[in-house]
């Protein structure tokens, strides 16, 4: 099991450098950030010397060397367009995102689970019928509409939810929370839902074709025929044989709950760092982007590596010490 | 001896039992009208070909039919109560705590990711009034009973850490283990090592004598059935062929499908000769011929034959499901 681990971290470490690389590319082939710098009227020995300052004129080995040395101390530079450091901007804005994805993640799973076993046990039932026809839409439409078509509903004609922005937030150190006000709240609704609305049908539809692959299992009908409950049949039984399969995919949707928080956090001018990315990309600022391009990737390798960890906790037969003699 | 058990009630009695499965073209009748008891400690051979309705019949008992399979008539009696009428919690209350079950691949018979001794223990729980405590002692109590050594360790072991006669070992706990009067051993060592096939039936014998458990014991292995059976009946296409105490059936076969199973048999003492064979198949559920099921295979055929199914093995009366049962007279 430590063999295991230390090779998934090692696994992990090669991906975040690649990804360094990728990310360290933008600065050399996106332009010349020189240009961008000093503007229209410039003389030579200006743009020498903030070369010479930038590093710049450092081979290109040294100067990705010099990139990871400070993304891994979090310096990202600075932001071309507002001028300040880009892991402050990142650390103000990324309690907004993340308090939105761990709403949406929540509402996906918890939703994503209970409705997939439902219609796996009740399959030929009317409920069941309809959840899974319903589902269909939900998998099928865009994001971004169905954004709009709740702001249309309860914001514009009800008017019953804010349809844009965080609402009030409260301090907490230097991380700003949307839990705690009355505002803050009802400004989540919409956008959580916009944004686990897919992941939920996704997981919706994977938990019960797995919980129906695995009630044709003996196990399952040995456990019937042993005289269980249904209960202790579906839920004991049924459902942990179900997790393997859907933890790992679960995992990959909140990795992408939290990288694609663009379109959500667009469509509701969500403050986060999803946002932050579209307005970096308007103005170039290559900092901005390199940095949310390292952040997502930690995000999604540090996602992957638990998951693969908890295969470990739910499915005996990984587990390396093996005691019994086969 | 014999006496005993007729003036007893028979722990499981089915009586005309039919099964049906409702299909577009037509109903199949996988069971059809067939009556046998299993007594008290009592050890009832069940052989057919695949598709013979052995395994439907044995899932009716339980009530384990898999939709749209259905029981269409007949009755099913343990202890003399019926129960294919019960409704559907009561009848789980009788799987596990009075009909015990072995099914066939101890490799999937287990769940992967619960303990053994958890699976021993839920079982337990869920039929007998006892402290989980208890129910723990007793699980290793009844590993120790199959003989898996080390039981107080190997209880706290998930399955893939046992071999598959290992595995078939805690099967047998866990189908005995709220000490059910009645097993059903579907096909219990056909997906075994053929060396661990003779300690498996030897397991399965001792502990049903020792308690006095009825078993119906599914097998299409002849083999098994001389070694383990005190009685056998052969079906045939849902129907009974032929029942009767297994020295008799196995050395003196009357209706001719048996006595062409017995010849299809390899046996040491009948030496190289070649293997005799039914010529044929078993028909389809849905191509039954009129009249007996077997005649087209039969080398006994007559016109009765295939005009009329046949008489049935009523409760007890009679052996063999034939017009012209091979009368063992001429032949001696």
């Amino acid at each position: 099991m430590l063999a295991y681990t230390l090779q998934r971290i090692f696994q992990s470490a090669i991906v975040l450098l690649v990804v360094g690389l990728v990310a360290f590319s933008m600065f050399r082939f996106v332009g010349d950030p020189v240009d961008n710098m000093l503007g229209q009227e410039r003389t030579i020995e200006d743009v020498e010397r903030l070369r010479g300052q930038l590093g710049l004129d450092q081979p290109f080995v040294v100067q990705y060397f010099r990139f990871l040395e400070g993304a891994v101390q979090g310096n990202f530079g600075v932001s071309y367009r507002q001028g300040r450091p880009v892991a402050e901007i990142l650390l103000e804005r990324a309690p907004a995102t993340l308090e939105l994805a761990a709403v949406s993640g929540f509402l996906a799973i918890g939703f994503g689970i209970a409705l997939g076993v439902f219609t796996a046990i009740r399959r030929s039932g009317f409920a069941a019928n309809a959840i899974m026809t319903v589902s269909l839409i939900g998998v099928s439409l865009p994001t971004f509409l169905i954004g709009i078509l709740l702001i249309y509903l309860f914001s514009v004609e009800l008017g019953w939810l804010p349809s844009f922005g965080r609402g009030e937030t409260v301090k907490i150190g230097n991380w700003s929370t949307g839990f705690l006000t009355e505002s803050g709240l009802k400004a989540l609704i919409l956008p959580a839902i916009t944004l686990g609305l897919y992941q939920m049908t996704l997981i919706m539809r994977l938990v019960r074709s797995e919980m129906l692959e695995v009630l044709r299992q003996d196990y399952i009908r040995f456990a019937r025929a042993r005289g269980l409950r249904e209960r202790a049949v579906n839920f004991r039984h049924a459902l942990k044989n179900t997790l393997v399969p859907v933890i790992t995919v679960t995992g990959l949707q909140l990795g992408s709950i939290i990288a694609f928080a663009i379109i959500t956090e667009t469509v509701f001018q969500w403050p986060g760092v999803g946002l932050l990315f579209i307005n970096a990309i308007q103005f170039v600022d290559i900092p901005v982007m390199a940095a949310y391009l390292m952040l997502i990737s930690v995000m999604f390798v540090g996602i992957n590596l638990i998951v693969d960890m908890l295969y470990f906790a739910i499915d005996p037969r990984l587990r390396a010490d093996r005691t019994g003699a086969h | 001896m014999k006496q005993t058990h007729i003036m007893t009630t028979p722990i499981l009695s089915i009586r005309n039992l039919t099964v049906d499965i409702p299909t577009r073209h037509g109903v199949l009748r996988p069971v059809n009208g067939v009556s046998y008891d299993v007594a008290a400690g009592e050890i009832l051979g069940v052989v057919g070909e695949s598709g013979a309705g052995k395994s439907m019949a044995g899932n009716a008992v339980i009530g384990l039919l898999n939709p749209p399979a259905h029981i269409a008539s007949g009755e099913i009696l343990l202890n003399g109560q019926r129960i294919d009428t019960l409704p559907r919690d009561e009848m789980r209350r009788l799987r596990g705590k009075q009909i015990g079950v072995v099914f066939q691949d101890p490799l999937t018979s287990l769940n992967p990711l619960l303990r053994i001794g958890d699976q021993l223990t839920e079982t337990m729980l869920a039929h007998l009034d006892i402290s989980p405590s208890e129910a723990r002692k007793r699980a290793i109590a009844a590993l120790e009973e199959v003989g898996i050594p080390g039981a107080a360790q190997r209880v706290d072991s998930y399955p893939h850490e046992f071999s598959g006669g290992m595995r078939q070992r805690v099967v047998i706990a866990l189908a005995l283990c709220a000490e059910p009067s009645l097993i059903i051993a579907d096909e219990p060592t056909t997906a075994l090592d053929v060396s661990v096939q003779a300690q498996i039936i030897a397991l399965l014998k001792r502990l049903c004598r020792e308690r006095g458990t009825a078993v119906m014991l599914i097998t299409h292995d002849m083999g098994v059935i001389a070694e383990a059976a005190d009685r056998v009946a052969v079906m045939y296409a849902g129907q009974l062929a032929e029942i009767g105490p297994v020295r008799e059936v196995l050395a003196a076969p009357i209706h001719p499908y048996t006595d062409g199973l017995m010849g299809s048999t390899p046996l040491a003492s009948r030496g190289k000769d070649r293997l005799h064979q039914i010529p044929g198949a078993m028909p389809r559920l849905d191509a039954l011929p009129p009249g007996c099921a077997f005649h087209p295979r039969c080398p006994y055929t007559q016109d009765d034959c295939r005009a009329d199914p046949g008489p049935r093995i009523e409760d007890g009366a009679g052996r063999a499901a034939c017009f012209h049962p091979i009368s063992r007279t001429e032949v001696a």
